[in-house]
């Protein structure tokens, strides 16, 4: 039993670099909303101490244009495929999720609920999640905001919403000022702070739900080595999803997972899986579904389960 | 897409920009006006560069210190090492008539290796200052005005085929000109193969990916 590497939703393109797509355990798509997005306006990132910013603000085809232009090309790589749905509205989610719902080639969908760059929807995770539900057999990952005062809570409630899984964590908003003017470096002001800065936060993130559900985890966050990804196993993760260490290094997945194998035979283990929760006590292990009767299991494709 | 670890052969100061030599291993220099992500060290995200000239077995890099990354890089000395993905994105069409090399500032970048390639063409330069210009020598017989004067004073009434590299504005002021003109526009990047969507810039009223679109355009942006 392997732990799945994916990509972190934004951070890659599987039709600009189909082979990067092809050496992670399953692609999840940039975030698709009902209409298309022009994004926001440049400059889009800066990079700063600990990590960068990231403004793109959604730039994607809309759904309609994604079902007739991306998914042939995605279909034929052969990836698992996941799809990240974004909206404004629990009308726009419901509305990406009927649209995936008949796509056989789809494996989940992931619900971005925790854009930091976009006009939140006026409903709380757990209600937008529920809507997913309501029209969509799919499993459901719902990608929170590390900024959720409780998240474990917020994890408590999507699971009772009815997702399938949880995907840990978005970036969190962070600002830059160019040093000459003083003004903000991006163009929307505010951006998405990832990198290796984000990663202590995620980890409690996800030590934090695992303990507080029993639903998979996909943990990222600043996760740039074999040792990162163990930290975040450990801490409850089922799989884990690169961000921007894809920026800089494309051959990203096969070192990291290269780098897991050898962290897990350095602890004497013969599987990842066996670090799964380490970092969190026996008793409260409510989200480390392996010793349960009825777990929820990561679906990560046709090939490939943990 | 292949990205590897290359030694520094060396680095030698050309007026305020620095050349910055590595050793090739197994990337091809690609097309004139393609570019590489340079591993900025100390730096998260990797800087792109295009490629200004390929020595034998080697890729030579015109770097501006504008910013800690570049500055990084043009601190490298012999016998450092950095992570080299490339080469990336759409160089210059080859296929012209009458090639005229237009640059601005440091967009004289690509325009040595474009200038081997097209057998040595005319070429214009402009620079914001006497110390700039010392790049010229990167192409000798190249005609450069200097601040006040500018680059696109010096060109001709018919111009031929426009190749060029430079700021916005100037390239702006190129393709007022020469609608026709290839012109190679600069954009922060950071990851230069079309995952981050971050370097996107006009082009018919929607944002494009420069480094999957270009860097090289015509008639557009």
């Amino acid at each position: 039993m392997t732990i799945p590497i994916l990509n972190a939703s934004g951070c890659l393109d599987a039709l600009t670099a189909p082979d990067v797509a092809r050496s992670l355990d399953a692609f999840v798509t940039k975030t698709v909303t009902p209409l298309p997005r022009e994004g926001n306006a440049p400059p889009r990132f800066a990079e700063v101490d600990g990590g960068m910013l990231n403004s793109i603000g959604l730039q994607n085809p809309g759904i309609d244009a994604w079902c007739d232009e991306a998914l042939p090309s995605l279909r034929a790589l052969g990836v698992p495929l996941w799809v990240s749905a974004g909206g404004f509205s629990a009308t726009d989610y419901a509305r990406v999720c009927e649209r995936l719902d008949g796509l056989a080639d789809v494996v989940a969908i992931e619900l971005n609920l925790s854009c930091p760059n976009v006009d939140e929807a006026p409903e709380t995770a757990s209600e937008l999640v529920a809507a997913a539900r309501a029209v969509t057999g799919k499993a459901l990952y719902a990608k929170l905001s590390p900024a959720t005062p409780d998240i474990a809570e917020a994890a408590r409630a999507v699971a009772d919403a009815g997702a399938d899984g949880l995907s840990l964590v978005n970036t969190i908003r962070g600002l830059a000022l160019d040093p000459m003017t003083l003004r903000p470096s991006l163009g929307r002001g505010a951006g998405g702070y990832s990198g290796p800065a984000l990663r202590p936060i995620a980890l409690a993130c996800v030590h934090a739900c695992a303990s507080a559900v029993d639903l998979p985890i996909v943990g990222m966050g600043g996760v740039c080595t074999g040792k990162d990804a163990v930290d975040l196993v450990a801490a409850g993760a089922a799989a884990i999803a690169l961000g921007t260490v894809l920026f800089r290094d494309p051959c990203a997945p096969a070192r990291v997972r290269a780098e897991l194998g050898a962290e897990v035979r350095a602890r004497g283990a013969r599987s990842a899986a066996e670090l799964r929760g380490a970092a969190t006590p026996l008793a409260t292990r409510a989200g480390l579904s392996s010793c349960q009767a009825t777990p929820k299991v990561l679906q990560i494709g046709q090939n490939v389960t943990a | 897409m292949r990205r590897e670890l290359l030694g520094v052969v060396g680095t030698e100061p050309i007026g305020a920009y620095t050349l910055i030599r590595v050793g090739r291993g197994s990337l091809e220099p690609g097309t004139p006006g393609q570019f590489f992500m340079l591993e900025a060290p100390g730096r998260l995200l990797p800087r792109p560069m295009s490629l200004c000239l390929p020595p034998d077995r080697e890729l030579a890099f015109l770097v501006d210190p504008v910013g800690p990354g570049t500055r990084a890089l043009c601190e490298l000395r012999a016998g450092d090492a950095i992570h080299v993905l490339g080469p990336l994105g759409n160089g210059f069409d080859l296929s012209v008539d009458r090639p005229l090399l237009v640059a601005g500032g440091i967009g004289i970048a690509p325009l040595p290796y474009l200038s081997q390639v097209l057998g040595g063409p005319p070429a214009l330069l402009g620079f914001r200052s006497e110390h700039h210009a010392e790049a010229a020598c990167l192409l000798p017989g190249a005609e450069v005005a200097i601040d006040p004067r500018l680059v696109t004073e010096l060109l001709p009434d018919d111009p031929g085929d426009i190749l060029a590299c430079g700021p916005e504005p100037m390239l702006d002021a190129v393709r007022s000109l020469a609608p026709r003109a290839q012109l190679a526009w600069e954009a922060p990047m950071a990851c230069g193969y079309g995952a981050c969507y971050g370097c996107v810039i006009e082009i018919d009223g929607h944002y494009e990916r420069l480094c999957v679109a270009g860097p090289v355009l015509r008639e557009a942006a």
